[in-house]
């Protein structure tokens, strides 16, 4: 394996280029000249493109592709690229309504929206200790920033100061497990260490504390129980639409590089850590449905749901821990999706941005009755999230259960099964608020014309995404199929 | 062109014109989903009279469907949109289309608000339960088993009533929604199962109903496979233990959301039953079999004991439901096939009579206001034809010869003499508590002295037509139940053991 940079590998490195580039040209753009219409469209562009690289890379370049030590760009890499790229983007367009009347600097909202994604793009690649840290760095370095956007308010404020926090917990085990593995194999790329720990007889005490101090450090990015106490009051203290990137991007990223790190590195997952991932799995699920039952603000309870939500796909993940089948993919697939069209919904009703988000239960009451299309989308997506048949979710949750009935694990399906109907609860609480009769104050209002802003048109076509992926899955299966990880 | 599945497809569309034409006013989704259920009746009709059902599988050729239709749906899992009709299907369409007739037409006055939102779920509703009437592939099943359930919902939690001292319709509309829900992801899980099964014997993916009954299982895991489908179709029946969101969602649904309930969606378990658990799981039902004709008796007994201590005259007449589902249980697994054709005409005539006597009970509220026994009495005399009617199907729903009721009951019981004379005899003793709580309802609400003596309203005549209707058909059914007996035979056949 070279470790120089040839062209080839530059090429494939396209989308992280372009990513970069666009947030180059955003700060430019700002510089040059501070307009809210003007900078957005640079953005969108820019990430247009990025996305136009992904397909470009995956149609021309013999994949997979190693690019130095550091990263190798496969059809797995593609596709969470193109999938990061895609969330992001509908994170953005979304923004746009949402920032147009944000007291102080609207433009620097891309910037930094921008440069986490490149990050994003970098963990994906990454299969190497040192480019999985710069990955995760830089993902998470802007979040500190896009979380205290609207530092008027305390509550974002505190946001960004927990969000920090907890990532410098996490990357400081992170480093530490580095730090501990590389001591005992003195290798930082995953293939290396796990050459090096299979030719060893006995695995030292001090690689299994590294693997668990990297995993530690995923769990709290992940919000895995017990590293999840953050989550909520993220959610919640953010704006409405970095809480989305949060929810999505954010975590589709690390997933997938925790995906990757699992493949490569097996001992992660197998002996000790298996019983380990089973256990917090069940946790996820029981505890996130439990404590999101109770509550009536939105961002906390979707905040909660994620929690459950990557319980379940721990499942397919324990379930199938070579990875033969696209489940964790597809799962993802409808997550995102879900999670935007819910995050969208809010955003809607929030913007024009006023000092605080719509995410009190009793702001959406009768919203069906004024904006039913709206509400619809909501209802769609609340839908999606208890895996009701017709949408995304349903098919998410299908091959869920299908992995983990065909491996035998009837713990984490009846943790399953106990979490959805749990689940259901809330998730029905919400959608039914949307239709009840009107409470007397009103104090947000999607404007009437949200439909045919850009913001509107994608909150449609995530609808629409929903109901396809749902009621005709096999294109996207098929989809999905091709983006297998290259071993 | 294959009409079989414009039998799901038309009700879906009209639902949808019923929502958009609200807007042309209150009366259009009304008439227009009355026109949507009259086309879905008539295609009904339709296949019943180009089908000769009592040929049996072999002569049919093929797999021994009567109409079927197949469309690829997600190839890359085996699923494919495959409906198929026989006897046992047509005749639960046919209930279906009649009862979500008279679900419009008894909803007619009652839903004032929403009107068009109302139909729609109505009508997608029936489209879902059709579909899982229809469906023949495991994967098809579970997703209309399902996608009945959100219309259904909202029939409750929107239009439903807050009984003072109950927790109120969103409560009711929850605690359906959760108890069929979380058990149909056991009955997903045992599909899933029995799919992988037939996968390893075979190679081969595929959900198909007429390939899957053929995978061959140890009898410990068709044991567990069998429970996953049967306690799904428990909540549903429901079967004692776990019938607890009925008496509730029928104490908070509107009229036409109790018809449906009673009439049409409880029928679906017992098709299930018999569509999927008796064929598939020959061996484990074998086995099961005493239990769940215990749990049956005891579901006939509980439900009979409990009506009679009612004072809300909508849950007297669920609780009555789960007695009557009570038999349907102990027919399915006696048998034979008395009893299996048993079970369909109890099927058909409760359908008939639930559905009437809830007709009945909004009609009740419609003019009193109220549903609580203890504030009737003596309506005899203030209102016409009504206390008659209701007198009817109280009679029919005590099993008086005469109409269905006594036919299915009586089928079902000495069908399962045979195979099970304690479980029989035992039954039988319901059946004078199904006259006391039947008679008690009667004297109750329509004999004794007035509370007053104010005249109301009495029934119009598309109340009168409605309720007429639905009596013919049930002393049709209880003087000359042959046709039934005849369209049903081929199809119960292979099902006795």
């Amino acid at each position: 394996m070279s470790s120089e940079l040839t062209l080839q590998g530059l090429q494939a490195l396209a989308p992280i280029i372009a990513c970069s580039v666009t947030a180059v040209a955003v700060m430019l753009a700002i510089a040059f000249k501070r307009n809210h219409f003007f900078n957005a469209t640079v953005t969108v562009a820019g990430l247009n493109l990025s996305l136009l690289a992904v397909w470009w890379v995956y149609t021309n370049i013999a994949l997979p592709q190693p690019v130095t030590q550091l990263f190798v760009v496969d059809a797995y890499a593609c596709f969470y690229m193109a999938l990061i790229l895609f969330a992001t983007l509908a994170c953005v367009t979304l923004a746009n309504a949402y920032m147009e009347t944000h007291p102080g600097n609207r433009e620097e909202l891309y910037l930094l929206i921008t440069l986490s994604a490149v990050g994003g793009l970098v963990m994906v690649c990454s299969r190497h200790m040192a480019g999985l840290f710069i990955g995760m760095e830089i993902l998470s370095v802007p979040l500190f920033g896009l979380a205290a956007y609207s530092f008027q308010r305390s509550r974002s404020l505190e946001a960004g100061v927990k969000y920090l926090v907890l990532s410098a917990m996490s990357t400081a085990f992170m480093l530490f497990g580095m730090a501990l593995l590389y001591s005992q194999t003195g290798e930082l790329s995953y293939a290396g260490i796990q050459k090096m720990l299979v030719s060893l007889e006995t695995l030292p005490a001090i690689a299994w504390a590294g693997c668990a101090m990297l995993f530690v450090a995923f769990a709290f990015k992940l919000s895995f129980v017990p590293f999840h106490l953050w989550t909520p009051d993220v959610y919640e203290g953010a704006p409405a639409p970095v809480s989305a990137f949060l929810a999505t991007v954010s975590k589709l990223a690390v997933f997938a590089a925790f995906l990757r790190l699992l493949q490569e590195l097996p001992l992660m997952s197998f002996g000790p850590m298996h019983d380990v991932l089973t256990v917090i799995a069940g946790l996820s699920i029981v505890v996130g449905n439990l404590l999101a039952l109770t509550q009536s603000n939105i961002k906390r309870l979707l905040g909660y749901s994620s929690i459950a939500h990557f319980g379940y796909l721990m499942i397919a993940v324990v379930a199938d821990l070579r990875m033969e089948q696209p489940t964790v993919a597809i799962y993802l697939l409808t997550y995102i999706i879900t999670t935007l069209a819910a995050f969208g919904v809010m955003i809607q009703v929030s913007s024009p941005y006023n000092g605080a988000d719509a995410d009190n239960l009793h702001n959406y009451r009768g919203l069906f009755w004024r904006r039913p299309y709206l509400a619809s989308v909501l209802t769609v997506s609340m839908l999606s999230m208890a895996g009701i048949p017709l949408t995304a979710g349903f098919i998410g949750k299908f091959h869920i259960i299908f992995i983990g009935v065909g491996a035998g694990e009837w713990w984490l399906l009846a943790a399953l099964v106990i979490g959805s109907a749990l689940g259901l609860y809330y998730y029905l609480r919400v959608m039914i608020t949307l239709f009840l009769a009107e409470a007397g104050m009103r104090r947000f209002e999607a404007p009437l014309n949200w439909g045919r802003t850009t913001g509107g048109l994608v909150l449609l076509f995530l609808a629409l995404l929903m109901l396809l992926v749902g009621a005709y899955p096999d294109p996207f299966l098929r989809l999905v199929m091709a983006s297998g990880m290259s071993a | 062109m294959n009409l079989l599945p414009w039998l799901i497809f038309t009700p879906l569309l009209g639902g949808l014109l019923c929502w958009q034409s609200e807007r042309l006013g209150r009366g259009s989704p009304r008439w227009l989903a009355l026109l949507t259920m009259l086309l879905t009746a008539a295609l009904g009709v339709h296949f019943l009279l180009i089908g000769d059902y009592s040929l049996d599988a072999s002569a049919l050729g093929g797999n021994g469907w009567q109409a079927e239709f197949r469309a690829p749906w997600i190839p890359s899992l085996g699923i494919s949109f495959h409906l198929g009709l026989d006897g046992l299907a047509l005749s639960m369409v046919l209930l279906t289309a009649g009862l979500g007739l008279a679900a419009v037409l008894c909803s007619w006055r009652e839903i004032q608000k929403n009107v068009g939102f109302f139909y729609l779920n109505l009508l997608w509703n029936l489209a879902g339960v059709i579909g899982v009437f229809l469906a023949l592939d495991l994967f098809v099943f579970f997703f209309f088993w399902e996608v009945m359930l959100v219309p259904m919902y909202f029939l409750i939690a929107l239009w439903g009533h807050n009984t003072p001292g109950g927790k109120g319709r969103i409560h009711a509309a929850n605690k359906f929604f959760i108890f069929t829900q979380a058990s149909g992801l056991l009955l997903l899980m045992a599909i899933l199962a029995l799919v992988m099964v037939y996968y390893h014997q075979t190679g081969m993916l595929t959900f198909d109903y007429d390939l899957l009954r053929n995978a061959r299982m140890p009898l410990q895991l068709e044991y567990i496979l069998m429970l996953g489908f049967f306690i799904a179709f428990a909540v549903k029946m429901p079967v004692v233990p776990l019938h607890s969101w009925l008496p509730d969602a029928h104490a908070q649904a509107p009229t036409a959301g109790s018809v449906d309930l009673a009439g049409i969606l409880l029928k679906t378990a017992a098709v299930g039953l018999l569509r999927y658990v008796l064929p598939i799981f020959p061996n484990a039902s074998a086995h099961f079999a005493p239990v769940a004709m215990w749990l049956g008796v005891a579901g006939i007994f509980y439900g009979a004991v409990l009506a009679c201590a009612q004072h809300d005259i909508k849950r007297l007449v669920a609780y009555t439901s789960i007695s009557h589902m009570g038999f349907v249980l102990v027919g399915i697994y006696a048998g034979t096939l008395l009893s299996l054709q048993g079970v369909i005409v109890q099927m058909l005539a409760h359908g008939l009579s639930a559905g009437a006597l809830f007709i009945l009970c909004g009609e009740i509220y419609e003019r009193l206001h109220t549903r609580d026994l203890r504030q009737m009495g003596g309506l005899w005399s203030r209102i016409a034809w009504l206390p008659g009617f209701s007198l009817f199907f109280a009679a029919a729903s005590l099993g008086l010869p005469g109409t269905g009721n006594f036919v299915g009951e009586f089928m079902i019981l000495l069908g399962s003499f045979k195979v099970a004379p304690v479980v029989v005899a035992v039954a039988t003793a319901a059946l004078i508590l199904a006259a006391v709580y039947s008679l008690l309802m009667v004297q109750r609400s329509f004999f004794g002295p007035a509370s007053s003596s104010e005249q109301l309203e009495g029934l119009t005549v598309r109340e009168t037509g409605m309720v007429l209707l639905l009596a013919v058909c049930l002393i049709w059914l209880g003087v000359f139940p042959q046709p039934v007996l005849d369209l049903t035979e081929a199809a119960m056949k292979p099902l006795v053991r």
